[in-house]
């Protein structure tokens, strides 16, 4: 009967300890969420301090985007080089490619340009935010700044943030036009299109402020989301070189999880009509 | 690296990505086309507009000489009101010129065709077209074809 009771007690303590653990976890995410929101407000607080110090903005925006050009670049010209290919495989059939710079075009400016450059740019530029934060809070550097009366949001972090928004509309700008020239080689050098029509078609059928302009609102969007991830993991990991490494993962993953759903619920306001 | 060469290339990068954007919108995009909205507005009636949209082309012989700017619903004449913006340098069009609703090729989009009429007035900002064409629609030509075809017997 004792031995009966006890393990009713246990079974009791056990279904216990796994509420308990799901109330631990819900309150740890949604602490971690306000803190990622308190941490926004700081930065936006902190902008101001680049208008003293535009120095800092810059060294930032070379090691954001301008060491990021080279994979964008290069991405983008095999995306736009693929896309005219299949492209040319689907459309031959109908006798309609000369409407592939259109299909090309449209699908670079509205979704290929601002999600394949965010999801570079989280896992090339995101992930190195990330790692410089951390290491500097575990090797104490931003708690030293404090000592010194110099605030670490102003100082590091918000220039970084800065310039990964300024960057990534740039990139995407980037990635889309290189695209764009890649599909061009391919449609006119390789398969014999006429570079007339490519040209004549892609502008009949885009509309400069509702694919171009939301595309570019599209990249803004991610610069934010990816940026504010990016920081905010860095400023927030466990100052251990474990906890540096899951930070980094998780900048990249939660990175391009944002960027994937965000980008269907844009395409859904934008275009979904 | 000193600060000059890191201002270069932040700067470089700049330009590179405002080129891109200029390049996007001059080469890929209808900002050539957009050329002033000077035009002035006719206005058509048609019965049925089928899938005509604003932004639509406006031709004569095939040539582009404006667009589709309003499209509305009568409800005193139960017919569509198709207001259309043409490019200032063709002002003379005769009043009696005819508009019809036509489209390019097999499937593609709808435009509205303007034939010229003979008359000596032109149309003006505001001038209303009476001979109009409607779009054809597949279904009333499969019908009439139909009719026709049980008429023979």
């Amino acid at each position: 009967m004792i031995y009966l009771r006890d393990r009713g007690q246990d079974v009791v303590d056990i279904l216990l300890d796994r509420i308990q653990g799901l109330g631990r976890g819900t309150l740890a995410a949604v602490s971690r969420l306000g803190r990622a929101n308190v941490f926004l407000l700081e930065v936006f607080a902190g902008l101001s301090g680049m208008l003293t110090r535009p120095g800092l903005l810059i060294k930032q925006l070379f090691s954001v985007g301008v060491q990021t050009l080279i994979i964008i670049v290069v991405a983008g010209l095999f995306v736009g080089m693929v896309m005219a290919l299949q492209a040319y495989y689907a459309l031959v059939d109908f006798g309609a490619e000369d409407s592939l710079s259109v299909m090309v075009v449209l699908s670079l400016l509205r979704e290929l340009g601002p999600v394949i450059t965010a999801l570079l740019f989280a896992g090339r530029a995101g992930s190195a935010l990330t790692a410089e934060i951390g290491l500097m809070k575990a090797t104490e550097q931003l708690s030293g700044m404090e000592m010194m009366a110099v605030n670490p949001i102003e100082r590091v972090i918000a220039p970084r943030f800065l310039a990964g928004m300024i960057s990534m509309p740039l990139l995407a700008a980037i990635f889309s036009a290189v695209g764009v020239m890649g599909g061009y080689l391919v449609a006119v050098e390789l398969l014999g299109l006429d570079a007339g029509a490519f040209w004549s078609q892609a502008q009949a059928k885009v509309e400069l402020f509702e694919d171009l302009g939301n595309g570019m609102i599209k990249s803004l969007v991610f610069g934010f989301v990816v940026s504010w991830i990016a920081v905010f993991e860095g400023y927030d990991c466990i100052p251990t070189s474990e906890g540096l490494g899951q930070a980094t993962t998780r900048t990249v993953v939660y990175g391009s999880l944002a960027i994937l759903v965000l980008d269907f619920v844009l395409t859904a306001l934008m275009f979904g009509k | 690296m000193n600060t000059r060469t890191l201002e270069l290339l932040v700067g470089l990068f700049v330009a590179a990505g405002l080129v891109a954007l200029f390049m996007l919108a001059m080469t890929a995009s209808n900002l050539a086309s957009y050329g002033g909205d000077d035009g002035y507005v006719i206005k058509a009636h048609f019965d049925n507009i089928g899938g005509l949209k604003v932004r639509s082309p406006v031709a004569a012989s095939g040539v582009r000489i404006g667009r589709v700017t309003d499209i509305s619903y009568d409800l005193e004449g139960f017919e569509a009101i198709v207001s259309m913006s043409i490019d200032p340098q063709y002002n003379s069009f005769p009043v009696d010129s005819s508009a019809s609703i036509l489209t390019s090729g097999l499937l593609g989009e709808q435009y509205i065709g303007l034939e010229p009429g003979a008359e000596e007035e032109f149309l003006v900002a505001g001038s209303v077209i009476d001979i109009t064409q409607s779009a054809l629609v597949l279904e009333q030509i499969i019908g009439q074809f139909l009719y026709s075809k049980a008429d023979e017997e």
